[in-house]
């Protein structure tokens, strides 16, 4: 087949996702007078930015004194002192600026009594470079990701942007200088593959949470973004970081808020003991995420796990009033019923720590521009989002910090467009020929494959392969059986069979398309966490523990680096991290501890 | 539009949505209930699924009731629905 097979449509702008960073970066291109096309699996406003709950952080300072230099700090000890420092103050500077914006945009935040943006408290902010908490989340209600969604939708109906939903992206498309000239993509409605030929790219697909077993994520979150990197031969950054929430619901995934555990709640093991207080004897149930984590999975593996199983623990609350449960969490006792088979006034609700946030992704710098392992950016290409890697979130996200990441990073991924477009330093290029073949290929492929294997059934033992072999605390052995296990899985994906081959809403096709880049993200992930011999943030290593040379297993003179992972021969490269900041000094290197 | 092709439009509206509660409650529901849904009640189930999160999601747990009978019961039906 050669590229007259396949419809090309030009834009100035193609911007792959229409989440929060997507929407947002729309607004400037289409704004700055750009033709922009924006493609979504879904409508815009079903993106899974709607689950964000809790707030956008930015040091507005409304409610008591604030800075930037302060969030700065606690963004980069958060990281774990992975996050590159430019990036980190470039975000933390910018956040009251976008926030305000968005404001303007039409979001409905919450108020003060004076009628400003109300702040609230929240995990890991502080004041004054960790000294005590300040309220820095900006929120509206518990549906902030919604209501961010819809101003950003709304600005863009007005700016023009041209919206392409129920619109799958396929594949890059990258001429021999290495120059992204677009994407090709698939329409659900009509099967037809087309290429929308581009002189900017941006990706803003989103994570992907789906390569585990137990995940908050909702089902869209499959790596389209990831897989499409790599499969255009760029590197992956950072990828064995995966945030875990430590109440996912067992099985479900669906997130128990820690404000279960605030009201009193309790975990317990097979042995109905409070385990918690032995692994954290003071904070016990409320210590930090990670602590919990940890112990639960030490806990289950240990043998102490609950059900026929022996692969969850228990979050009780039954000797609480059930007044205070209706009143208090009456959402947590629904879910409970729904997602869990049980009313947790009868029953405890069995709970495993599930993956929740991937701080690694597509390697940008701060101006959102795809970048080379040396630094220098790929014409072209553009990336914000829980896709990209700035690398702002490091070794471990703080909360509030994706939505603000999303706002900032999607705004200059946008600038970037424009100001790369003025210097001339991007353009049209011609389509190099049969830029659509390996595409097709891939999709004849599955049209033909006979005697292959199940799309639902491989997924899932990849999920399950993640989650044992890879999850919230790894062992040595555990992870050298995964890679071995993944590169198994990996033939299978690659022998995929779908018994539909029709081209109208083929949604067959479309998940075995997703099963493609779900595999590159678990490859990436597992021969990253293999590699990487130290624990840091949300990557613990039994084999990496705490010890005075080590504090917390981190091995900063071998191990304070980003890891690049490259699909061709999964073969893994390192770089620096970036530890000069814009205009502040260096927050030196010191032991993460709270 | 065939029978198929609106099945498949109506699973991806089901299973790709903004919570992954919903695409648990709507798939689940897609599979075990939705086959034995009177015509009338598949049609009001299809508006019901091409609705927001944060629309249907108070529906669903009872905050909010329908004023349509026969959404009223629709929703009653999917709120039985347990994922397991
Ligand atoms: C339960 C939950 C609660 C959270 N709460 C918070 C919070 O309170 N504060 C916070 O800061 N962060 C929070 N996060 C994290 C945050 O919500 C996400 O990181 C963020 O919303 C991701 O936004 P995004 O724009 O990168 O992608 P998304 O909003 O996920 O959007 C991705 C877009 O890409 C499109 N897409 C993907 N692949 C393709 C393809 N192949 N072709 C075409 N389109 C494609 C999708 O259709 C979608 O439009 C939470 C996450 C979860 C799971």
């Amino acid at each position: 087949m050669n590229k007259l097979s396949i419809p090309v449509r030009k834009f100035d702008a193609v911007i792959v996702g229409a989440g929060g960073s997507g929407l947002r970066a729309a607004i400037q291109l289409s704004e700055g007078g750009l033709k922009t096309a924006v493609l979504s699996k879904v409508f815009p406003t079903r993106s899974h930015t709607v689950a964000a709950q809790g707030g956008v952080s930015a040091s507005l300072g409304n409610s008591e004194e604030d800075h930037w230099h302060w969030h700065m700090y606690d963004t980069v000890k958060g990281s774990d002192w992975l996050g590159d420092q430019d990036a980190i103050e470039y975000m933390c500077r910018k956040a009251p600026e976008v926030v305000v914006e968005l404001e303007h945009f039409g979001m409905p935040f919450d108020r003060t009594d004076e009628g400003k943006i109300y702040q609230r408290p929240f995990g890991g902010h502080m004041s004054n470079f960790g000294e005590k908490p300040v309220r820095r989340a900006c929120a509206a209600a518990d549906r902030t990701g919604h209501a961010m969604l819809h101003a950003l939708y709304q600005r863009n109906v007005r700016a023009n942007t041209q919206f392409f939903v129920e619109w799958m992206a396929l594949d890059l498309i990258r001429d021999d200088s290495g120059q992204v000239l677009g994407v090709i993509a698939l329409e659900m409605e009509t099967g037809e593959v087309v290429a929308f030929h581009s002189k900017a790219t941006v990706f803003a697909t989103g994570g992907a949470g789906r390569i585990f077993y137990s995940s908050t994520n909702a089902f869209i979150n499959t790596g389209d973004g990831l897989g499409m990197a790599a499969r255009a031969g760029l590197p992956l950054e950072d990828m064995e970081f995966w945030q875990f929430h430590p109440t996912g619901v067992a099985g479900a995934g669906v997130l128990i808020t820690e404000g279960v555990r605030g009201e009193g709640g309790i975990l317990r093991n097979s042995t109905n003991e409070r385990f918690m207080e032995r692994y954290a004897p003071n904070a016990k149930d409320l210590a930090s995420r990670d602590v919990v984590s940890r112990a639960m999975v030490t806990e289950i593996n240990e043998g102490r796990g609950c059900g026929p199983n022996k692969d969850f623990v228990l979050l009780d609350i039954t000797h609480l009033d059930p007044a205070t449960i209706m009143k208090r969490l009456p959402g947590i006792r629904e879910i409970s019923i729904q997602f869990a088979g049980i009313d947790p006034i009868k029953a405890p609700i069995p709970v495993v720590p599930t993956c929740h946030y991937q701080m690694g992704g597509v390697p940008t710098n701060y101006k959102g521009q795809v970048v080379n392992e040396d630094g220098s950016p790929v014409p072209g290409f553009y990336a914000a989002g829980e896709v990209a890697c700035a690398s702002v979130h490091g070794a471990n996200r703080l909360g509030t910090n994706s939505l603000l990441d999303l706002l900032v990073f999607g705004k200059s991924s946008g600038d970037s467009v424009i100001e790369d477009l003025r210097s001339g330093n991007i353009g049209l290029k011609d389509l190099p020929a049969n830029f659509a073949e390996r595409t097709l290929a891939r999709l004849d492929r599955l049209n033909t494959q006979t005697g292959g294997a199940n799309v639902n059934e491989t997924r899932l033992e990849l999920q399950r392969t993640m989650q044992k072999h890879c999850g919230v605390f790894r062992f040595k052995d555990m992870l050298a059986e995964g890679v071995a296990r993944i590169v198994d899985i990996e033939k299978a994906v690659a022998r995929t069979e779908i018994k539909d081959k029709s081209q109208v809403w083929n949604t067959a096709r479309v998940e075995a398309l997703e099963l493609d880049n779900l595999i590159e993200v678990a490859k990436a992930t597992m021969v990253s966490a293999n590699a990487r011999k130290e624990s840091r943030g949300a990557h613990v290593r039994d084999d990496a523990p705490d010890t005075p040379a080590n504090p917390n297993g981190r091995d900063d003179i071998n191990w304070h680096k980003h890891t690049l992972w490259y699909r061709e021969g999964s073969r893994l490269s390192y770089k620096p991290v970036i530890m000069k900041p814009l205009t502040v000094d260096t927050i030196a290197l010191k032991t993460r501890s709270y | 539009m065939e029978d198929r092709e609106k099945l498949n439009r109506l699973r991806w509206r089901c299973t790709r949505r903004a919570m992954l509660e919903m695409d648990l409650l709507l798939g689940e529901f897609l599979e075990r209930v939705y086959p034995s849904l009177t015509p009338v009640q598949a049609e009001a189930f299809v508006d019901l699924a091409d609705m927001e999160d944060l629309e249907l999601w108070p529906l669903v747990n009872g905050a909010r009731a329908s004023s349509d009978p026969v959404q009223a019961e629709v929703l009653a039906l999917l709120r039985n629905v347990r994922v397991k």
